[in-house]
């Protein structure tokens, strides 16, 4: 009996619900849209936390600049003799990277050198990387390519820091499944660089170390800072903490700006829900009067609340997810990540877990439900004569 | 505070449960200062009605809670990354001191508002509401809890600093350490072992003893072993029950349980326990209502039907923490 009799108010709640479609059909499409966009600003900065944590997993444990008067400094090579002295540290490694401002598609590449490091992305590439130390070729990512309208076997020319062109033969391509690291890149050798930039002898423009305990990190990192005063370590930990940090506060932020319109929803949720129509007063009428209890009414009411939000949840969500895995999340995605002449186009790899979806309910169904309470035993202490007696 | 999307649906979600208690108990005090079953007045009519706007506005506030636990703690677990030393839910409540009042603060509103539906029921189910000054009191009694809940939980927030360096789990559930956690990590095996299972076969027994013959002594006895119970086990859970799971002699966190890492299995683990420990503990709570004429009737068929969920949850708690001892390799002895 007891199954069977909320089974029938369920039952009952969705043939009422059917026969009066278009009241509900603009609830839900309005529900439908606002739990899209939540979900999509939800799923976005999940994902970009995720592609950074994968990314970063791969880096050293501390990168060492030096600092000069508050500012980035390049990092004298001297250093590296006493990092590898201190316990603990694998291995240290020299980084030559920065910025090119290319005045004809007026964009930033990155330029990097040669090192181990980038070897171990090797497998990404389209050709090949340039050797230590072979001159005058460069790898480049798909966006340099793009803008340079360039393939395999042409070759292009960058102007160096004393004003002179240097041209480079492209031996390879960054494929597009990297594109969000490379997208920008210009792989160099060392020596092609250091001319390019003009970077003395002896410097590098900072360093990587690796340690073999990932939990010595920041003691490795305290005795790096206690012999070079003027260095400044970077741990690993911190930069994808920072990241962390950004993209939930960016995704808060957009959300927070966002609660005007949940707002808005709420209060035509509740103005629907108490606007009875007199054919559906006298459908409670009866329904009383043939024996139906005030609580049969109230759990008749909440399936209907209950059947809407669903009904809403799930395109919604799935609406959702298409928008932010397959469409890039073309309508968010510039409030969340940034911006750039040379954009890498990439798919997000899709994310999703319980508590997504657990947060996405607390913050669109509970309180569509809250609005929905006094409405629903307004209707619900309806009394049949004065209802039936017109 | 971070502007973090959990934090924005715990916060909104707190507010909205405290304006339903609230106007709940608004309510409330206008029905006992008015209400007068006798009566056949205009206002007696509507009074009565209002009775079901009050205890819809609390189910709906219950519901939003028990939510509101879960996503409390996977809330904490998700920012621990933001934490400098945190590694799981403990890190982030152990980031300033609102964080476990928060959390107890929800598990009191959770039994709190739970038993104000049990009851709730009862009455509803007496012709002439003889429950009813009871039941509004202790509406009334719940407001400062949930507000208390909150003000902690916003605190909480607001104090989050990612700069300061806490302790997690690691330290804080550690053999070695100090405070509350740490003492009980450290307390002897065996002789906890024993009490846990004694006192489960007392609850067991006498739950078996009140769904048999609801009567007085076994129904407050089975109260009283339900509280003990709650209370070892969370001991238990914290010194051997969770170290099975971990398959590690020294990780005693209660939180770790709840991650993926092991299959989400605190989460059948913890319901089992509280609602069977709710329901053990309201069978002797409802006990004096036997007076009421009316209502003995309805009190021993619910007795009987309590003590069952009550050993039923039990039972099962049991079962989920007993089977890593039994099915796995790891063992505790010698230690």
């Amino acid at each position: 009996m007891g199954i069977e009799k909320h089974r029938n108010i369920l039952d009952y709640t969705l043939l009422s619900l059917l026969r009066r479609k278009f009241k509900n059909i603009g609830i839900i499409l309005v529900f439908t849209f606002v739990i899209f966009i939540v979900g999509s600003i939800l799923f976005l900065s999940y994902s970009f936390k995720r592609e950074a944590y994968l990314i970063l997993k791969g880096s050293p444990e501390i990168v060492v600049h030096r600092m000069m008067a508050g500012r980035h400094e390049l990092t004298l090579l001297s250093y590296m003799k006493d990092i590898i002295e201190i316990p603990g540290v694998s291995k240290v490694e020299p980084r030559y990277w920065g910025y090119y401002y290319d005045s004809m598609t007026k964009a930033n590449y990155t330029i990097l050198s040669m090192g181990e490091t980038v070897m171990k992305t090797s497998r990404l590439l389209k050709g090949r990387l340039p050797e230590i130390n072979e001159k005058n070729s460069a790898a480049i990512g798909k966006g340099v390519a793009r803008a340079r309208f360039i393939d395999i076997g042409n070759v292009f020319s960058l102007q160096s820091a004393d004003g002179s062109q240097m041209v480079f033969n492209i031996v390879g391509i960054f494929e597009t499944d990297s594109e969000l690291m490379t997208a920008d890149l210009i792989v160099l050798s060392e020596s092609d660089f250091k001319r390019l930039v003009k970077m003395p002898e002896g410097m590098a423009t900072d360093l990587a170390i690796y340690v073999y305990n990932e939990t010595e990190a920041l003691t490795v990192a305290r005795k790096i800072r206690e012999r070079f005063p003027d260095s400044r370590p970077i741990l690993r930990d911190e930069i994808i903490r920072t990241y962390d940090a950004v993209f939930g506060w960016r995704s808060g932020l957009v959300l927070t700006l966002f609660i005007g319109a949940l707002a808005a929803f709420i209060i035509l949720a509740w103005d629907k829900a108490t606007g009875l129509s007199a054919e559906e007063k006298q459908e409670i009428g009866i329904l009383k009067a043939i024996g139906w209890e005030t609580s049969d009414i109230l759990e008749m009411k909440f399936w209907e609340g209950l059947v809407i939000s669903l009904t809403s949840f799930l395109p919604g969500i799935i609406l959702a997810y298409l928008h932010v895995f397959f469409f890039g999340a073309s309508l968010f995605a510039p409030a969340l990540k940034g911006w750039s002449v040379i954009y890498p186009e990439y798919r997000l790899a899709p994310f999703i877990n319980f508590y997504q979806v657990a947060t996405l309910m607390a913050i669109t169904v509970i309180p569509y439900i809250a609005s929905t309470i006094i409405p629903s035993w307004k209707a619900s202490i309806t009394e049949p004569d004065i209802v039936m007696r017109g | 505070m971070f502007l973090h999307p959990g934090i924005i649906a715990l916060t909104i979600g707190s507010g909205i449960v405290l304006l339903l208690i609230l106007s709940a108990a608004l309510l409330g005090i206008r029905i006992l200062r008015r209400w007068d079953i006798k009566s056949s007045s205009e206002e007696q009519l509507s009074l009565e009605r209002k009775t079901y706007l009050v205890s819809i506005l609390v189910q709906y506030a219950l519901s939003f809670e028990i939510l509101s636990v879960f996503l409390f703690i996977y809330t904490a677990d998700d920012i621990h990354t933001l934490l400098v030393g945190a590694m799981c839910a403990t890190g982030s409540l152990n980031a300033n001191s609102y964080g476990f009042p928060t959390l107890y603060a929800k598990i009191v509103t959770f039994f709190v508002s739970a038993s104000w539906i049990a009851i709730n029921y009862l009455d509803n189910k007496a012709e002439d509401y003889p429950l009813i000054t009871i039941k509004y009191k202790l509406l009334i009694g719940i407001v400062p809890i949930v507000l208390a809940e909150s003000a902690l939980q916003l605190q909480y927030f607001l104090n989050i600093n990612p700069n300061v360096i806490t302790s997690c789990c690691g330290t804080m559930f550690s053999e070695e350490g100090k405070g509350i956690g740490s003492s009980l990590a450290s307390l002897p095996i065996l002789p906890t072992k024993i009490t846990f299972y004694s006192l489960l076969t007392i609850l067991l027994v006498n739950g078996i003893a009140v769904s048999r013959t609801p009567i007085k002594p076994f129904t407050y006895l089975l109260s009283i072993s339900s509280l003990l119970f709650f209370i070892v086990s969370i001991i238990s859970i914290i010194t051997f029950i969770s170290l099975y799971f971990y398959q590690l002699p020294t990780h005693h966190c209660p939180f770790d349980i709840l991650q993926k890492e092991y299959y989400y299995v605190g989460y059948p683990l913890y319901i089992s326990l509280f609602s069977g420990i709710f329901f053990g503990m309201m069978v002797g709570f409802i006990e004096p209502f036997k007076k009421i004429s009316l209502l003995r009737e309805t009190i021993l068929q619910t007795q009987h039907r309590w003590s069952l969920y009550a050993i039923i949850g039990a039972v099962i708690f049991a079962l989920i923490s007993t089977a890593p001892m039994v099915l796995l390799p790891f063992t505790l002895e010698g230690y």
